[in-house]
C-alpha cells in the first residue's frame, strides 16, 4: 500500500483510459488487416481485448499503440500476437457425448451416402479431425469420406498435419474416446515416441488441410457435414451471420451442421433453414425443400 | 456513485459450500447480476449450476455464448470454458488456454468485468487453493470497483484469499457468514453498501 499518490506505481484506471485502449485496439486490428490480411475486426470484443492486453503486459510496451508499431514492423512479433489471438486449446473427443450422438444419429444417415465430404472449420491443432477420422474408420465409412480441415492460422495447420500430441494429454483423450463410444483402444491409432504420440499415417490419407478464413474467404463446396465447434464464440453477431450464410451455402441439402455445445443458431438470421437433430449436442440438419404449394 | 451492475466471484477448493452459503442469503429481487467461477474438471457438465440453484432464490444458469446478462440472475461459468463479459452486456465464452491451470479462470472473468463495469462491480475472492483471481481482483480495484475476500481463517483453503490480500487487491476481508448478508444489502439505487 502506498499513501502518496505522487509515487503510486499502481494508479487507478479510469473510464477515459479504458476508452482510449478500446480505440487503440481497433486501430491495431485495422493495421493487422491492412498489412497481413487477417481480419479480427468483427471478433467478439471481450476475448480480443483480453488477448491483446495480455500480450501488452508481457511485451513491456506502455500502450497498445506502441505495440502496434512493433506489430507493423516485426513479422515475428506479429506471429506471436497472432498465436495469442487464434490459438484455441482443444482435445481429442472434446465433449465425448457429442461424438456419441454423432455416431448414433448422424452416421446412420451418412451410411446411405455413396460419398461423404466433411468440413471441419477451425480445426486448430487437429485433435478433433483425427477423432472424426477414427470414428469414420470404425464405422466403415473412412474410405468413402473426404475430410477438409481448415484454419485461419497456417502454423496450427502445420501442427495439425503432423498429428503429434503430448503423451500426458493422450491419457485424457483415451478416456474421452471411451466415453464417446470408441470401439477399440485409442492407442491402436497412434504410436508413442518419448513424450509424444504420433497419429497413424493411414488416418491422414483422406484428410486435406487448407488455410481458410471464415471472416473473408468463400464457400467451401457441397459438404455433407460441417463441424465448427467453439469457433463462432469468438465472432460478433454480424460475423456469425456471415459465417452461417457461408455454411448454409456450403452444405448439401440434408447436410449436417455441428456447433459447440454453448453455441446457437440464434444469430444466423435463418434458423428455419435448419432442423434440430440433437439440441444439447448442437447437431442441426439443413432442411430439404418442401414440395407443397 | 453509480449502482452496482454485477457481483463477480471466484473460488476453487471449498467453493461449493461457500457459494451455497452466500447465495442462500440473497433476496428474490436482487438488483445486480451475479457471475461466478468455480474451478472444476472440464468434464463436470452443468451439475454445479443445478446444485447451487437448490440453495438460491434467484435463477441459476450455465450460460450459452452471447447470452444477455440480466440483473437478479446467477451465471455459473460452464466447465471447460472461460466466461467473460462483453461491453454490450452479454456473456462471452472462450476456450482459450487454461489460466492458472484452470478453465474457467477467475482472472479471465474479473479482468473483463473490471473493464466493462468499472466502479459498478463488486469482486469477491473466496476459498481456494491457488492464486487465480488475485490479478483480476486488483484490476477491479484499480478500476474503482469494490473488492472483497473471504477471510483466510473462514476459508477451507486460504491460499486464494491470502494471495489476493498479499497483492493489496482487497478492500474488505469478511468471514464467510458475513459475505452473503453484506451482498444482500445492495439496493438498485445504491452504490457500494456500507
Amino acid at each position: 500500500m502506498n499513501g502518496d499518490p505522487a509515487v503510486d506505481a499502481d494508479p487507478p484506471i479510469t473510464d477515459d483510459q479504458v476508452h482510449l485502449e478500446d480505440i487503440e485496439i481497433r486501430l491495431l486490428l485495422e493495421a493487422i488487416y491492412q498489412l497481413y490480411g487477417y481480419d479480427f475486426r468483427s471478433y467478439s470484443q471481450a476475448s480480443i481485448r483480453r488477448r491483446v492486453m495480455h500480450r501488452l503486459t508481457l511485451s513491456g510496451f506502455a500502450t497498445v499503440l506502441q505495440m502496434t508499431d512493433r506489430v507493423l514492423r516485426d513479422r515475428a512479433f506479429f506471429v506471436t500476437l497472432l498465436n495469442d489471438l487464434t490459438i484455441n486449446v482443444t482435445e481429442m473427443y472434446r465433449d465425448p457425448e457429442f461424438y456419441k450422438a454423432f455416431r448414433e444419429e448422424v452416421v446412420p444417415v451418412l451410411k446411405t451416402f455413396p460419398f461423404i465430404k466433411i468440413w471441419h472449420a477451425g480445426c486448430a491443432t487437429g485433435e478433433e479431425i483425427y477423432s472424426m477420422a477414427i470414428l469414420l474408420e470404425e464405422e466403415g465409412l473412412y474410405d468413402r469420406a473426404m475430410l477438409y480441415a481448415t484454419d485461419i492460422d497456417k502454423n496450427v495447420l502445420a501442427a495439425a498435419r503432423k498429428g503429434i500430441y503430448p503423451i500426458h494429454a493422450f491419457k485424457q483423450y483415451a478416456d474421452n474416446y471411451r466415453r464417446a463410444g470408441g470401439r477399440r483402444s485409442l492407442s491402436d491409432y497412434a504410436t508413442a515416441r518419448y513424450d509424444s504420440v504420433i497419429m497413424e499415417q493411414r488416418l491422414k490419407r483422406n484428410i486435406v488441410f487448407a488455410d481458410h478464413d471464415l471472416a473473408t474467404d468463400q464457400v467451401f463446396g457441397e459438404m455433407h457435414v460441417i463441424l465448427c465447434r467453439n469457433v463462432l464464440i469468438y465472432f460478433d453477431r454480424s460475423l456469425q451471420q456471415r459465417v452461417f450464410r457461408l455454411f448454409g451455402d456450403s452444405l448439401d441439402l440434408g447436410g449436417f451442421l455441428c456447433l459447440g455445445t454453448k453455441e446457437s443458431l440464434r444469430f444466423s438470421g435463418d434458423e428455419e433453414a435448419f432442423e434440430v437433430v440433437n439440441k444439447p449436442m448442437r447437431i442441426f440438419r439443413k432442411r430439404q425443400p418442401r414440395h407443397n404449394a | 456513485m453509480g449502482s452496482i451492475k454485477a457481483v463477480v466471484m471466484g473460488a476453487s477448493w471449498g467453493g461449493l459450500n461457500a457459494y451455497s452459503r452466500i447465495l442462500s442469503c440473497l433476496p428474490e429481487r436482487f438488483p445486480a447480476a451475479i457471475m461466478l467461477v468455480q474451478h472444476q474438471n472440464a468434464s463436470a457438465d452443468n451439475r454445479l449450476a443445478w446444485l447451487l440453484s437448490r440453495y438460491c432464490r434467484l435463477p441459476v444458469v450455465a450460460p450459452n455464448d452471447k447470452e444477455r446478462i440480466r440483473a437478479g440472475h446467477v451465471y455459473v461459468a460452464p466447465p471447460g470454458y472461460h466466461m467473460l463479459v462483453n461491453a454490450d452486456d452479454t456473456i462471452a465464452l472462450t476456450v482459450y488456454r487454461p489460466v492458472h491451470f484452470s478453465r474457467p479462470s477467475i482472472d479471465e472473468l474479473f479482468f473483463s468485468a473490471g473493464h466493462v463495469y468499472g466502479k459498478n462491480v463488486i469482486g469477491v475472492v473466496l476459498t481456494g487453493a491457488n492464486e487465480d483471481g488475485s490479478a483480476g481482483l486488483d484490476y477491479i480495484r484499480r478500476r474503482g470497483g469494490l473488492t472483497l475476500a473471504q477471510s483466510p481463517p473462514s476459508s477451507e483453503a486460504p491460499v486464494m484469499p491470502e494471495a489476493a490480500i498479499a497483492l493489496g487487491a482487497v478492500r474488505e476481508v469478511l468471514d464467510l457468514e458475513r459475505i452473503g448478508p453484506f451482498l444482500a444489502k445492495i439496493r438498485s439505487e445504491d452504490g457500494v453498501p456500507e
